[in-house]
C-alpha cells in the first residue's frame, strides 16, 4: 500500500450498518458547512450524540456495512478528520465517501468489523495492510487501495497532488 | 471489443480503449455545484491557485438547495457562488431557475457527455444516455479547473424492466421495487443499464425518476439507451443538435443480468429510514400522514405533477394536512401553471413552493415536527433527512402521494376508481 510508514493507534467507536452522510453531517446543519470546526463539533452526532465529547484525536471511527452512503458532501469525511479521527473502518463504503475520503487523506479501511468491539484499542499499519486488535489480541487484513489512490494519499490529498503534479499524474 | 454504455463513453473520453475495472483520466463535458457543494469546490480551486476554469461555459454553479436563502450564513455562501461565476465567467442557475439535475437535462446534457457534479444524484443525466455521476467538492474542483477527472470504468448490472406497466404504477415503484431487492449497496461501485421493453418505450420524465435513484442502490450512474424518445426530448428543448445515439454493443460483458417482470410490481413505498427498507402500499399498515411533498429532481417534472393534479382534481386535502408542491423547476412550474395544474392543486388546498429542492434536504420549507410523518416524492429518507431526526419519511410516486393527500393516510392509488 502506501509508501509511507504509517502506524495509527486509538480506540474504537462502533457504529452500525448504512451510516448515511445525513448521520455524519446533518442537513439541518447545512448553514455551518461554511463553518466546518463548528460542524465538526455536531460530527455524527444523529447517530451517537455523545461520539463529538468522546472521540480522541488518533481514534477510530468503526462502522458495519454501506458506510457514507447517500449524498456528496465533503464536508462529511471532512469533519471525521477535522474531530480528529485517524481512520474509518468498515466491511464496505459507499463508492463517494470513499472516494472523497482520499481525497483529503483520511485513511478508510475495507475489514471485518465484525472483530471490533466498541472501545477496543487498535494499531493500525498503513503500509502493511494490517489492523492489530491489541483489546482481543487479533490481526485484521484490509484491502488494499488502488495505485491511483495511493498516490493521491502519499500526496497528502487530491489538491495537493495536483498543485505537486500540475495536473494528475497517474 | 463489444462493450457496455460506460466502456464506450469512457474510452471516448479517454483517447484509448478501456474496459471494466481500467482506471484513466478523462476529459468531462459538463462539470456543476450546487449551493451545498460549490462554496467549498470554490475554496479548493482557490487552494490549488487556478483562477480561470478550462471551459467556463460548461461550468455550472447552481443556487437550489436552499434557494431562497433561509439564513445569513447561506446568503453569504451564495454571493460567494455568484462572485465566483462571475469573475470566471461560468454558469450561474440562481433562485427560482430549479433543481440542477433538471436544468442540467434541460439545457446541458448530451448523450455520451460525461458529467460530473457535486451532486450525488447527478447520475440523473444518464437517462440521456451520458456517463452522469456525481462526486465531492475537491474532485469537482478539479474537474473545474482542468475539465478532466479519474474514473475506474464501472463493470455493469444490466437491469431489463420486461412486461408491462400495471395500472396505477409508475417508474417510480419500478425504482423503488429494484432498490429493495437489490439494497441500498446492490450496485456499489457499478454503472446500471435500464433496457427492456419497459424501458424502450418509457418517456423522458420516468427515465429521469428511475436514473436518479441509481445511486440509491449505490450505483455511479444509471443509463438508458439514448433512442428515438431521447431525440424527440431534446428537439423540444431546442437541443436536437446534441442528439446522438448510443446503445450497449450486443454482446457486452455484465456483471450481472436482472430480469424484472413489471407486471408484478405494485404501488411502492419506502419506509424509514432507509430507501431500500421497500414494500407494496397494499401491505403497508394504515400510516397517518401530516405532510405530503410531490416535487424534487426524482418527481418534480411536468407528466409528474400531471398525473397528481388528475387525481388531486376537484377533491380537497385531508384535514389536518400539509400538501407542500415544488416544481422542478422554472421550465416545470410555467408549463404546469399554462395547463392548469397549479391552479387544480391550489384549488386543493395545497401550497406551492419555489422551483429548487423545496424540504427535500431539510435546509428550510417544510421541515417536519417530533414525530411527524411525510410522504415524500423525494429520493432519500434518511434518519434527519427533512431537518428532523425524531420524524418519519415514507418516499412514494407522485399518484401515491395525491391520492394520500386526500385520504390522510398511505393509501393504494388504484382505489380511486
Amino acid at each position: 500500500m502506501s509508501s509511507k510508514k504509517k502506524i495509527l493507534k486509538g480506540k474504537s467507536f462502533k457504529f452500525g450498518d448504512d451510516i448515511s452522510t445525513d448521520l455524519v453531517a446533518p442537513g439541518r446543519l447545512f448553514h455551518l458547512r461554511s463553518n466546518l470546526p463548528e460542524l465538526a463539533k455536531h460530527v455524527l452526532e444523529d447517530a451517537d450524540p455523545e461520539f463529538s465529547g468522546k472521540v480522541k484525536p488518533g481514534d477510530f471511527v468503526v462502522g458495519g456495512r454501506n458506510f457514507g452512503l447517500g449524498s456528496s458532501r465533503e464536508h462529511a469525511p471532512m469533519i471525521i478528520k477535522l474531530a480528529g479521527v485517524g481512520a474509518v473502518l468498515a466491511k464496505s463504503f459507499a463508492r463517494i465517501f470513499f472516494r472523497n475520503s482520499i481525497n483529503i487523506g483520511l485513511p478508510v479501511l475495507i475489514c471485518d468489523t465484525d472483530k471490533i468491539n466498541e472501545g477496543d484499542e487498535l494499531e493500525i499499519d498503513l503500509t502493511k495492510g494490517v489492523i492489530k486488535n491489541v483489546t482481543i489480541n487479533i490481526e485484521l487484513k484490509f484491502n488494499p487501495l488502488p495505485d491511483v489512490m495511493i498516490k493521491i494519499l502519499d500526496d497528502g490529498g487530491l489538491t495537493e497532488h495536483i498543485t505537486k503534479n500540475k495536473g494528475f499524474n497517474f | 471489443m463489444e462493450k457496455t454504455i460506460s466502456e464506450k463513453i469512457i474510452s471516448e473520453h479517454a483517447g484509448k480503449e478501456l474496459k471494466a475495472g481500467e482506471i484513466s483520466v478523462v476529459e468531462v463535458d459538463v462539470v456543476m455545484s450546487q449551493d451545498g457543494t460549490g462554496p467549498l469546490a470554490v475554496s479548493q480551486i482557490k487552494k490549488m491557485g487556478f483562477d480561470s476554469l478550462k471551459n467556463p461555459e460548461k461550468s455550472i454553479f447552481f443556487i437550489d438547495h436552499a434557494a431562497p436563502s433561509p439564513r445569513k450564513e447561506l446568503s453569504n455562501s451564495h454571493a460567494i457562488l455568484r462572485e465566483f461565476a462571475r469573475s470566471t465567467d461560468a454558469v450561474l442557475s440562481d433562485v427560482g431557475r430549479g433543481v440542477c439535475h433538471q436544468v442540467l437535462i434541460e439545457d446541458h446534457s448530451c448523450p455520451g457527455d460525461i458529467v460530473i457534479g457535486g451532486d450525488s444524484h447527478t447520475c440523473t443525466s444518464g437517462a440521456l444516455g451520458a456517463f452522469a455521476t456525481g462526486m465531492g467538492s475537491t474532485d469537482i474542483a478539479v474537474g473545474y479547473s482542468l475539465a478532466k477527472t479519474w474514473l475506474r470504468v464501472p463493470d455493469t448490472i444490466r437491469v431489463n424492466f420486461n412486461g408491462s406497466l400495471n395500472k396505477g404504477v409508475f417508474a417510480k415503484d419500478l425504482v423503488i421495487y429494484l432498490i429493495g431487492r437489490i439494497t441500498s449497496d446492490g450496485a456499489t461501485y457499478r454503472a446500471i443499464e435500464f433496457g427492456g421493453k419497459v424501458s424502450s418505450t418509457m418517456d423522458m420524465d420516468g427515465r429521469f425518476t428511475i436514473s436518479n435513484m441509481a445511486v440509491e442502490a449505490g450505483a455511479k450512474t444509471g443509463l438508458f439507451d439514448s433512442d428515438n424518445i431521447t431525440k424527440k426530448y431534446l428537439e423540444n428543448q431546442g437541443r436536437g443538435g446534441c442528439f446522438r445515439e448510443i446503445s450497449a454493443d450486443l454482446g457486452a460483458v455484465y456483471e450481472k443480468v436482472l430480469d424484472i417482470d413489471c407486471s408484478v410490481i405494485e404501488p411502492m413505498v419506502s419506509q424509514p429510514h432507509t430507501v431500500d427498507n421497500a414494500l407494496s402500499v397494499r401491505d403497508l399498515e394504515k400510516i397517518k400522514i401530516d405532510q405530503v411533498f410531490i416535487g424534487t429532481c426524482t418527481n418534480g417534472r411536468l407528466s409528474d405533477l400531471r398525473v397528481a393534479a388528475e387525481i388531486l382534481k376537484g377533491k380537497k386535502v385531508a384535514d389536518g394536512l400539509r400538501l407542500l408542491v415544488a416544481p422542478a423547476s422554472r421550465e416545470v412550474y410555467l408549463d404546469a401553471m399554462k395547463e392548469g395544474i397549479l391552479a387544480t392543486f391550489i384549488e386543493s388546498g395545497a401550497a406551492i413552493q419555489n422551483p429548487g429542492c423545496g424540504p427535500c434536504v431539510g435546509v428550510h420549507q417544510g421541515i417536519l415536527a417530533d414525530e411527524e410523518v411525510c410522504l415524500s416524492t423525494a429520493n432519500r429518507n434518511f434518519k434527519g433527512r427533512m431537518g428532523n431526526t425524531d420524524s418519519f419519511i415514507y418516499l412514494s410516486s407522485p399518484a401515491t402521494a395525491a391520492w394520500s393527500a386526500i385520504r390522510g393516510y398511505i393509501a393504494d392509488p388504484r382505489e380511486k376508481s
